[in-house]
């Protein structure tokens, strides 16, 4: 369906992406801190250690700061402007960039809270979005 | 003084034509010219050059992933020391630092900064061009409009934490054009007001189209050498008192935090110990101006005031012609040129201020100037610190 551009899935993404096919936001949880971290990655931001286990977080979070795009960063969105990106912050305390789905953009806010939405773009790939949870 | 201090001693940029190069132009002869005047000004000569340093964007992905060596063969040069690391627009701020490091140490004597740009004749700043691979999969495919959507996304929590204005981000950029009236290398020079800012379309909120930098061409080159090569040489040279630098991310998720430009503070408070100055003793300030927002994240985190206080502080016209705050006094960014990559003119603009040349611009008196430099998405700043003995 998508014109679109698509994440260019690679070893440290894969089990993210996966995840999210089967309607889980997985995320990296460090073996050594137990924090989480976003994007995933090889060694963990925080202490700097490598080796993740990954879990699944809750779905739900806090809309930290966000822009409504009046013109479309690429073609393929130039029938969805005006549209949401924002960064989230999920309860488990990593940000995340994503869209939040709305038909009335002008009412989204900082701290809002959301919560996950799978959306099934191609057969390969599903694409976390959020949505305020009212 | 001592004998290896650096020094700038020459500085120039390419003449535009409403922002575009001259026909007959690429991005290497427009830095081989921008070269020679640089050096004529300095009374050197290209093959006294010795220390190559270039960021751009041109010829991806070969031969600009190479820049240095691209650039020694045009020449014809065989540089003993070369920088062609690119942290964004904050690179040249970062060269002066790296250059000065070099010649302090012995590893050249004739240091040569360099950039040019053909974006606006080529029309290369496609923003839906950009890959999806690495972290950039964790953005573009959201359709986030890079890079302008970060710095909304930073534009709209300082608002929030802090109450700025739309109106106080427009007076950055009507301070801007008020130092482009003065200056008649600037592309726009009409005038501007608040109101006229405030009428322009909103393209990523809370950012309008004159919150925006303009789309350019540009080049330009700064020669360094020792303060002892340079008393054998005419002309003003200028003292690098301080520098510093200092990265943190690629997608503005992982911006440590995004009402607080980090870097900014980090590269300027090295700066400042270096120089043993604060932000008190500087004259004239040339911030980088991607956008209105850098700006006021800028002023905050290089001390010129406190936290969250920025729109408040340009709010009076300080930084306009005439005011207590002398800032971006070619017309910056958003007024001058922006080919992609600005961060050269913070340092040919600061010296030039310094030398007294800046004619109905001039900021009289200017002997300490600093030139702070942001990278990317907020994602790097570099400041250096200038002054005239
Ligand atoms: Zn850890």
């Amino acid at each position: 369906m998508s014109d679109k551009p698509l994440p260019t899935i690679d070893p440290d993404s894969a089990p993210f992406w996966a995840a999210c096919g089967e309607g889980r936001l997985d995320l990296p949880h460090c073996r050594a801190c137990a924090r989480p971290h976003f994007p995933p990655r090889a060694l963990c931001p925080h202490c700097h250690e490598v080796g993740c286990d990954w879990r699944a977080a809750a779905g739900t979070g806090t809309i930290h700061t966000f822009t409504v795009a009046r013109r479309p960063a690429h073609p393929g969105f130039k029938d969805e402007v005006p549209y949401v990106v924002a960064l989230i912050d999920l309860d488990e305390g990593v940000r995340m960039m994503s869209n939040i789905v709305t038909d009335d953009p002008d009412a989204v806010a900082i701290g809002q809270r959301v919560e996950v939405v799978f959306d099934k773009v191609t057969d390969d790939l599903t694409m976390p979005k959020f949505q305020r949870i009212d | 003084m001592g004998a290896r201090d650096p020094v700038i001693v020459g500085v120039a940029d390419t003449a535009l034509v409403e922002g575009k190069m001259a026909a007959g132009t690429t991005p290497l002869s427009m830095q081989a010219h921008a070269a020679k005047a640089a050096l004529d000004e300095a009374g050197l000569r290209v093959a006294d050059v010795d220390g190559l340093l270039v960021a751009g964007a041109w010829g991806q992905p070969r031969p600009g992933n190479m820049m240095p060596i691209a650039l020694a063969e045009y020449f014809g040069i065989r540089p003993s020391f070369a920088d062609g690391t690119n942290i964004g627009g904050s690179s040249f701020e970062m060269f002066v630092g790296h250059a000065a490091m070099a010649l302090r140490q012995g590893m050249c004597e004739v240091a040569l900064i360099l950039y040019g740009s053909d974006q606006r004749s080529a029309r290369a700043r496609t923003l839906g061009g950009r890959p999806t691979y690495y972290s950039l999969q964790y953005e573009v495919p959201w359709g986030q409009p890079t890079p302008l959507g970060s710095y909304a996304m930073a534009a709209q929590r300082h608002m929030h934490l802090y109450g700025t204005r739309p109106e106080q981000l427009a007076e950055v950029a009507v301070s801007a054009r008020e130092w482009a009236r003065l200056n008649p290398a600037a592309m726009m020079r009409d005038e501007m007001g608040i109101d006229d800012v405030l009428a322009t379309a909103m393209i990523a909120d809370p950012l309008r189209r004159a919150d925006c930098c303009l789309v350019t061409d540009g080049g330009g080159a700064i020669v360094m050498t020792t303060a002892e090569r340079a008393a054998d040489l005419d002309g003003t040279a200028i003292d690098v008192l301080g520098f510093g630098e200092s990265m943190s991310h690629i997608t503005i998720g992982a911006m440590p935090d995004v009402a607080w430009h980090t870097t900014a503070a980090e590269a300027g408070a090295r700066a400042f110990a270096m120089a043993g100055l604060t932000p008190g003793d500087i004259d004239v300030a040339e911030i980088y101006d991607s956008f209105t927002i850098t700006v006021l994240m800028s002023l905050e985190a290089l001390g010129f005031c406190g936290r969250g206080e920025s729109g408040a502080f340009v709010a009076d016209g300080r930084t306009r012609p005439g005011g207590a705050f002398p800032m971006n006094t070619n017309g910056g960014g958003l007024s001058f040129a922006h080919p992609g990559m600005y961060g050269i003119f913070l340092v040919t603009e600061a010296v030039r201020q310094l030398r007294g040349e800046a004619g109905p611009r001039q900021v009289p008196g200017a002997r300490v100037a600093l030139a702070h430099g942001t990278g990317g998405t907020l994602s790097s700043g570099a400041t250096c610190i200038l002054a005239r003995r």
